[in-house]
């Protein structure tokens, strides 16, 4: 099912493909020892080496290798054992050095790809072509003083990855859902935080249009993109401009753009014309960085399952459906969950509870996965209650509730409450007989084919049990006295 | 005896035996900075205070039995090494108020050895210059004369213009200088004295200002080979905090000194013979290989084919790494700043680097940022590292025959003020016979054999293999043994 935009002169199809810059989760810059925490203040989190000061070299960081074959691996890709640093030369305030040392032309990580999950249940293969090294630039912030520019250098030499991904998407959705999975990978790995909105993922998107049938056409990069819904816009906004520019005659020109979220249109950065000559060569500082095929076999060892593979298993050995496993592996945290939750118990129901429940609770209190308003062996609690029978569905609702509300035990709040359910036949037939004793008259109606006045009957004996009472003991006992 | 006048070793044993001590030893040597700096410009700064404090530190620690290697020698350290405290200038305007808050690996290896340190010395800015002609802080005074003209002012070479002019005037007992094409070995040719580049790794680059990353290498100045070799020991060794230095054990380079020559096989390149090389150089070359065939060594004639290209090599090669280790001297965060009130960033960088930067500095940024440029970096930058490696593969080959290799050291004695300054190229001559070893990570050591007509001195390099300086210090000290160079310059301390 293609993604399609009618233009005057006919449909038209997306071209996308995606550079993200994916912050490395390590204590330590990809070149020198200073810390990498977020928040810090200004320049707390400098060495002199991230200042580039005279005579300061770099040396490689091997956690933020390790990271880097470790995400390769989660993306199925091909890891060099060879690679190799250069320098891209270019002047700015935030860029101490005077160049980025950056993978150019031989990235650590080649080629590979990785499965999108798209809203009509269908899934897409998308390429990766590359995943390379390389420092974060500080940051200038032009808005503290009328005159002066500020200059932070925190970020300054953190570890980078750049993945660029094969011109493979064609809607926005797919863009959405690449960046999504690229992010959801990096997060099971503990490779990159993915936390858009502190600049640790950043997506810079990658445009054309063309007619079916045609080659490609020229593309316009839409530069860092900060957010999966912003994605998604720049495309489209960014698409719908080409086509009307195609459309009016003009052509197209190779630039990079910004995206102006408030306006929801991109706007021209730089042309190619002023683009930087980067003079990019290999970095003297830095001999080729050459890992063995132990090293990454030891790492690919300690892989922990990537929500692919856990996504197949919850089907296969918990028997849920595909969609409910892709929804509880969409994050780490809620898989952990879901599955002590269903460890032992009804799978299906559990992934009942966790999706509907659980998440609306979430929703409505504003918390998350990771602090959850009932904990996961809470819920498992309360579904061993209703296991046991000793609650009813339409009770464990209402703990359920007590339990987000006090954030106590089932058990404890069933005690408390009452709540039990009866499952004392001798009681419930007390209850009936009462119920029948009381309502003579509907009980001849029901005498002489009035079945209808069943439902009846089972709402006053649970009115009168304060539907305590087991449903299906009621039922029995009074189809039982009604024979 | 004056005590500058000692040798390296020589204050050692006086300084064990008693005879002198530390303060005494470097109380010499501060006055006669103090009365011959003036007229030499070794020094950029002096750090005479400093040094008579590290002094009786120093005795101090003779005292209680804890003296190390270099205990209470005085010495000059290249004003390119950052040192903690002490204004380090690269010999350049734009690092004219830097105070590093660090310490270079090689210059913390010397005082934890126990030396104690008189200045900085006077260099090219950056490092780039055969003349010490193109320091912001003016040139040096070679300290020899020619015997028809004692008033010309002869350059002392550079890069290390100022180390060696120290050690030769005996202002201080040795050096640190830096080598990116002939930096240590062409100066110390110049004004008669040793210095060696070792094998590219064996110092920590760690707090050297960088000129060309893939080419520089720290080495030691000083008036004798084994002086060479006993502070080379404790300038190398492996540091974790620069990833070329190499991981190799450092041997007791002093030791090698008195190593026999009987068998070695010394490679002679015929092309170092070049048209129109004086006669002298010729003549000195020559004489060498005889003493050392006297010696039990056997010579054997060689080819590097790929000489001829070495130094168009060089001046792609080391330009272009210049160019970008040099952008971080913005304006921004140290050194100098020179901004309007209206000055945005691009004016900001275009005035600091113009008055910061001497011609000779942004003539070679210049060459650097053309060859590294789109649509002309495969003509000249990755030729220019096609040929780095053939270059290598000529010593690689030449190993095979020989065990060590001898040439002259410099084309020409030292030159005036004013001379060779009309044209660049003809300054970049002067690294012609000591590019080779830089390009191929070689080690190389200069040593003074004899006078030219003008009674200057001339030197003659030896080559070795990577990581064996201990056969280039055997070969050295027995040219130094027969050479028997006793001849002074004109101008030293206690003359």
């Amino acid at each position: 099912m293609s993604y399609i935009i009618d233009g005057e002169s006919g449909p038209w199809e997306i071209v996308i493909g995606l550079e993200v810059h994916a912050q490395i989760m390590s204590n330590a810059k990809l070149f020198s020892a200073a810390a990498t925490a977020f928040g810090a203040e200004p320049n707390a989190q400098v060495s002199f080496i991230d200042a580039g000061f005279p005579g300061m070299l770099p040396v490689i960081n091997r956690e933020c290798v390790s990271q880097a074959v470790r995400t390769g691996l989660g993306l199925n890709a091909n890891v060099n054992l060879w690679s190799r640093f250069d320098r891209k030369n270019y002047f700015y305030a935030d860029l101490p050095q005077g160049y980025q040392i950056s993978q150019y032309a031989h990235p650590i990580i080649g080629e590979g790809a990785i499965d999108i999950e798209l809203a009509d249940g269908s899934t897409k293969t998308i390429g990766i072509t590359r995943l390379h090294l390389e420092q974060d630039a500080g940051k200038s912030q032009h808005d503290q003083h009328p005159t002066k520019s500020f200059i932070d250098l925190n970020r300054s030499g953190v570890a980078l990855m750049e993945i660029v991904s094969e011109p493979d998407m064609r809607s926005p959705e797919e863009a959405g859902a690449y960046l999504t999975k690229l992010r959801q990978i990096m997060r099971y790995l503990g490779t990159c935080d993915g936390n858009m909105d502190e600049g640790s993922l950043r997506a810079d998107v990658n445009v054309s249009v063309r007619k079916a049938g045609e080659g490609f056409r020229t593309r316009c990069e839409v530069k860092n993109v900060n957010s999966i819904r912003f994605v998604m816009q720049a495309v489209e906004a960014e698409a719908r401009r080409q086509i009307e520019v195609w459309e009016a005659g003009g052509r197209v020109d190779q630039e990079t753009r910004l995206f102006d979220t408030g306006r929801g249109i991109t706007r021209s950065m730089r042309s190619k014309e002023d683009a930087h000559d980067y003079r990019y060569f290999p970095d003297p500082d830095l001999p080729p960085l050459v890992i063995d095929a132990a090293f990454v076999e030891s790492l690919k060892a300690a892989l922990p399952e990537l929500p692919d593979q856990r996504r197949a298993r919850y089907v296969r050995d918990y028997g849920i459906p595909p969609y409910d496993a892709h929804v509880l592996t969409l994050e780490r945290e809620t898989a952990a969950y879901y599955e002590t939750v269903a460890k032992g118990r009804d799978a299906k129901q559990a992934a009942n509870w966790v999706m509907g429940d659980l998440f609306a609770a979430i929703n409505r209190t504003k918390t998350s996965i990771a602090e959850p308003p009932v904990t996961a062996p809470d819920l498992g609690a309360l579904l061993d209650l209703m296991a046991d029978g000793t609650l009813s569905g339409k009770l464990a609702k209402e703990v359920f509730e007590a339990m987000v509300e006090t954030g106590r035990a089932p058990g404890a709040i069933v005690e408390d409450r009452g709540l039990k359910q009866v499952t004392d036949s001798g009681a419930i037939e007390a209850v009936i007989d009462q119920v029948l004793a009381a309502n003579a008259d509907k009980v001849a109606e029901y005498r002489s084919g009035k079945d209808k006045l069943f439902g009846f009957f089972v709402g006053q004996t649970m009115k009168a049990m304060q539907g305590k009472g087991n449903p299906a003991l009621v039922n029995d006992v009074l189809k039982q006295k009604l024979s | 005896m004056h005590a500058t006048d000692f040798t390296l070793g020589g204050a050692l044993a006086a300084l064990n035996e008693g005879a002198i001590s530390a303060e005494e030893l470097t109380r010499a040597h501060v006055a006669a900075v103090e009365a011959l700096n003036p007229k030499l410009n070794a020094f950029i700064t002096t750090t005479s205070e400093q040094a008579l404090e590290a002094a009786r530190a120093s005795d101090a620690r003779r005292k209680r039995g804890e003296a190390g290697p270099l205990e209470g020698i005085p010495l000059a350290i290249k004003d390119l090494f950052c040192t903690e405290g002490v204004r380090t200038t690269a010999g350049s305007t734009i690092l004219g108020n830097f105070i590093p808050p660090y310490e270079s690996t090689v210059t913390a290896q010397l005082k934890r050895d126990g030396a104690v340190f008189l200045g900085k010395a006077n260099l090219d800015e950056f490092a780039m210059g055969s003349s010490n002609l193109t320091s912001a802080y003016g040139g040096v005074l070679n300290p020899w004369q020619r015997k028809d003209d004692p008033d010309a002012r002869l350059v002392p070479g550079g890069s290390s213009g100022g180390s060696a002019a120290a050690v030769a005037a005996r202002i201080a007992l040795g050096a640190t200088g830096t080598d990116t094409g002939g930096s240590i070995r062409q100066p110390a040719a110049f004004c008669g004295i040793t210095g060696i580049k070792p094998t590219y790794g064996r110092c920590s680059r760690f707090g050297i200002v960088a000129f060309a990353s893939s080419l520089d290498q720290a080495g030691p100045f000083a008036r004798t080979v084994e002086d060479c070799a006993i502070l080379l020991r404790s300038m190398a060794g492996h540091d974790p905090k620069d990833s070329t230095s190499a991981n190799q054990p450092v041997p007791n380079f002093a030791a090698a000194c008195a190593r026999s020559v009987k068998g070695l096989r010394i490679g002679v390149p015929r092309e170092y013979r070049l048209d129109g090389m004086p006669a002298e150089i010729e003549k000195l070359w020559r004489q060498g290989l005889d003493w050392l065939r006297d010696a039990g060594a056997e010579t054997v004639d060689i080819s590097l084919p790929h000489t001829k290209y070495a130094l168009p090599t060089y001046y792609i090669v080391a330009p272009a790494e210049a160019s970008s280790n040099l952008a971080r001297y913005d304006g921004v965060r140290f050194g100098l700043r020179v901004a309007e009130k209206d000055s945005d960033l691009g004016d900001l960088y275009e005035r600091t680097r113009a008055e910061g930067f001497g011609a000779e500095v942004r003539r070679r940024i210049m060459i650097g940022t053309y060859v590294l440029s789109a649509g002309y970096y495969d003509a000249y930058y990755l030729k220019a590292q096609k040929i780095r490696a053939l270059i290598a593969g000529d010593f690689d080959a030449a190993w095979a025959k020989v065990d060590a290799i001898v040439t002259p050291a410099t084309p020409s004695a030292a030159f005036a003020e004013g001379e060779n300054t009309d044209d660049p190229v003809q300054m970049y001559l002067n690294d012609v016979f000591t590019v080779t070893a830089n390009l191929a990570g070689l080690p190389g050591l200069a040593l003074p054999t004899g006078l030219d007509h003008q009674g200057l001195p001339l030197g003659l390099q030896v080559i070795g293999r990577a990581f064996d300086e201990e056969t280039v210090f055997a070969v050295g000290a027995a040219l130094e043994r027969t050479a028997d160079f006793k001849a002074v310059p004109a101008m030293r301390a206690g003359a």
